[in-house]
């Protein structure tokens, strides 16, 4: 039974038709990836994920109970940083940490927070706000924040969307070193608009077809060894072929708001020879 | 630098003449106006030694000023330690707001020489009748500005409160107070404003010593160039208080 459930989701913003029947089942310790281009309802699919805005049919899944807000154990990074101005970086982890770990000592929540800001390369600006750090500086606290309460559920709202390229290749490689580093591995569900990115980081990639009433491609299976080499996945023929697939069904919903592409449904049914 | 001397400059010229007018006032006007030269000559007194204590009104500019601010700072506490946590009430909650809108509305524009009698009756002295005064009419800005403070929390924050599951306390102490604070400040100052301009009203009535209270009894006494030393006075007090309060509102706003 899948650990992580969106079944038959759909959304209207009025009579405007932003996510159609979407389905997506995630297996514990999987790393799925949406891709879409923008206006497709990525963030709003995200919204419904976290339990922070109700579809109005469907529902979301988390160990077979309703997510109806924020669950417990899982932690979110949110495209533009969402860190709170007025505390350190350090004391924006550690509010974090204090929710989740409350019958900790002061003193072992505030390890946990330190020791999470050094994870991500922050341990010397741990006392800046966030005003006095770089874009990607605030990622990484927005990620250390994400890891330190050691969730078993993360989503990742197009976590790179806002940063420059080099900034962007830095940080997917110390998500991929936090993600491997956690045992048992987290399940996680990131947004995106880059398919390289999500090739990078996933073992499955799906393609949200752009909106009105968006629906989801058939699952892209992304059966590559880990670690992986950004650059050398531009030219490999299983990462060439998944990229090739990811891009044809957005082109093809594009140009045809969905209808060219594969029917919605579950991994289990659509591509049944490529499960795992 | 060129650009802040030439504004000084001009500000000395305006206010030259104005004192200009004044003077003009006085010789071909009123008679009963005292002239600028006048009215120098005898508040020198009370300006050069502003804390000497002659009698019960016949003290120095500084100590009225000073038994004032003591006065306007209990009645401005009085009416922010009611009026945030009404406000922080208001902006959280849709029905309460709608409750009472229209009842702040209608108190909003009443005048202290209205609430005055009613402190009276209320307390029969005329000090805390006084800092009621002063309260009841200087809260509205703080109310009204700290509710639009808690409505104006971006989104963005309230979704931190959500995704890190905070408590309540949590929400409010991390989130929502830091979020208003630079909203609340503004209203501090403007209540702050409003608490200065309520304290001559308020003395005049009581009687109670002060800028206010000497100014109304000098008039009695036929003094009425002390009544021009008390309104520069209070220009000048409110002025600073203002300036003050601008202060600390912009280095919470750059924080």
């Amino acid at each position: 039974m899948a650990y992580f459930k969106l079944q038959g989701v759909s959304k209207s913003f009025g009579p405007r038709s932003v996510l159609d029947n979407v389905n997506l089942f995630l297996d514990e310790g999987e790393f799925v990836s949406i891709v879409g281009t923008s206006g497709s309802g990525k963030t709003t699919l995200m919204k419904i994920a976290a339990g922070l805005t109700a579809p109005d049919a469907g529902g979301v899944f988390l160990s077979g109970m309703p997510v109806t807000s924020f669950p417990n154990h899982a932690a979110i990074v949110f495209q533009n940083y969402s860190l709170l101005p007025w505390l350190s970086a350090h004391a924006n982890v550690l509010l974090a940490v204090e929710s989740a770990f409350p019958a900790w000592t002061k003193q072992q929540q505030a390890s946990q927070a330190s020791k999470y800001l050094e994870m991500v390369g922050l341990g010397k600006a741990a006392e800046k706000r966030p005003s006095q750090l770089s874009g990607g500086m605030r990622q990484r606290v927005a990620i250390a924040r994400a890891f330190a309460v050691e969730p078993r559920l993360i989503l990742l709202d197009e976590p790179f969307g806002a940063l420059d390229a080099l900034t962007r290749l830095t940080l997917q490689q110390e998500l991929v070193k936090l993600c491997q580093e956690q045992s048992p591995r987290a399940t996680a569900l990131m947004i995106t608009n880059s398919v390289d990115e999500a090739i990078l980081l996933s073992d499955r990639v799906v393609a949200l077809g752009r909106g009105p009433a968006a629906r989801l491609s058939a699952a892209v299976p992304v059966n590559l060894p880990r670690p992986r080499d950004p650059r050398a996945l531009l030219h490999d023929e299983a990462a060439v072929r998944v990229r090739a697939r990811v891009t044809e069904f957005l082109a093809a919903a594009g140009s045809k708001s969905g209808e060219a592409a594969a029917p919605v449904s579950p991994r289990s049914t659509s591509v049944p020879a490529e499960v795992r | 630098m060129m650009n802040s001397l030439r504004n000084f400059a001009l500000s000395l010229v305006g206010i030259t003449l104005v004192i200009g007018l004044w003077a003009m006032a006085s010789a071909f006007w009123s008679a009963d106006l005292p002239s600028p030269m006048k009215t120098w000559e005898e508040s020198k007194l009370y300006i050069m030694q502003p804390l000497e204590k002659r009698g019960e009104m016949d003290q120095g500019i500084g100590l009225l000023a000073a038994y004032s601010l003591v006065r306007v700072a209990k009645g401005f506490l009085l009416g922010i330690l009611f009026g945030a946590p009404l406000g922080l009430l208001l902006g959280a909650s849709q029905l309460l707001s709608k409750m009472f809108d229209p009842v702040i509305q209608v108190l909003r524009p009443i005048s202290p020489l209205a609430w005055l009698p009613l402190g009276l009756v209320l307390f029969r002295q005329s000090e805390p009748a006084a800092l009621f005064t002063i309260a009841i009419c200087s809260m509205w800005p703080t109310v009204i500005n700290t509710m639009h403070g808690v409505r104006a929390i971006p989104q963005d924050y309230i979704n931190v409160a959500k995704v890190l599951r905070l408590s309540p306390w949590k929400r409010f102490t991390k989130v929502l107070l830091p979020s208003t604070l630079p909203y609340m400040f503004t209203g501090f100052r403007l209540s702050l404003g409003i608490a200065w301009l309520v304290i001559v009203a308020s003395e005049m009535l009581t009687g109670t010593p002060g800028v206010g209270g000497f100014l109304w009894q000098e008039y009695n006494s036929l003094i009425y160039s002390h009544i021009l030393l008390c309104i520069l006075t209070i220009g000048v007090v409110g002025f600073t208080l203002d300036r003050m309060m601008a202060f600390v509102e912009n280095k919470l706003r750059t924080a």
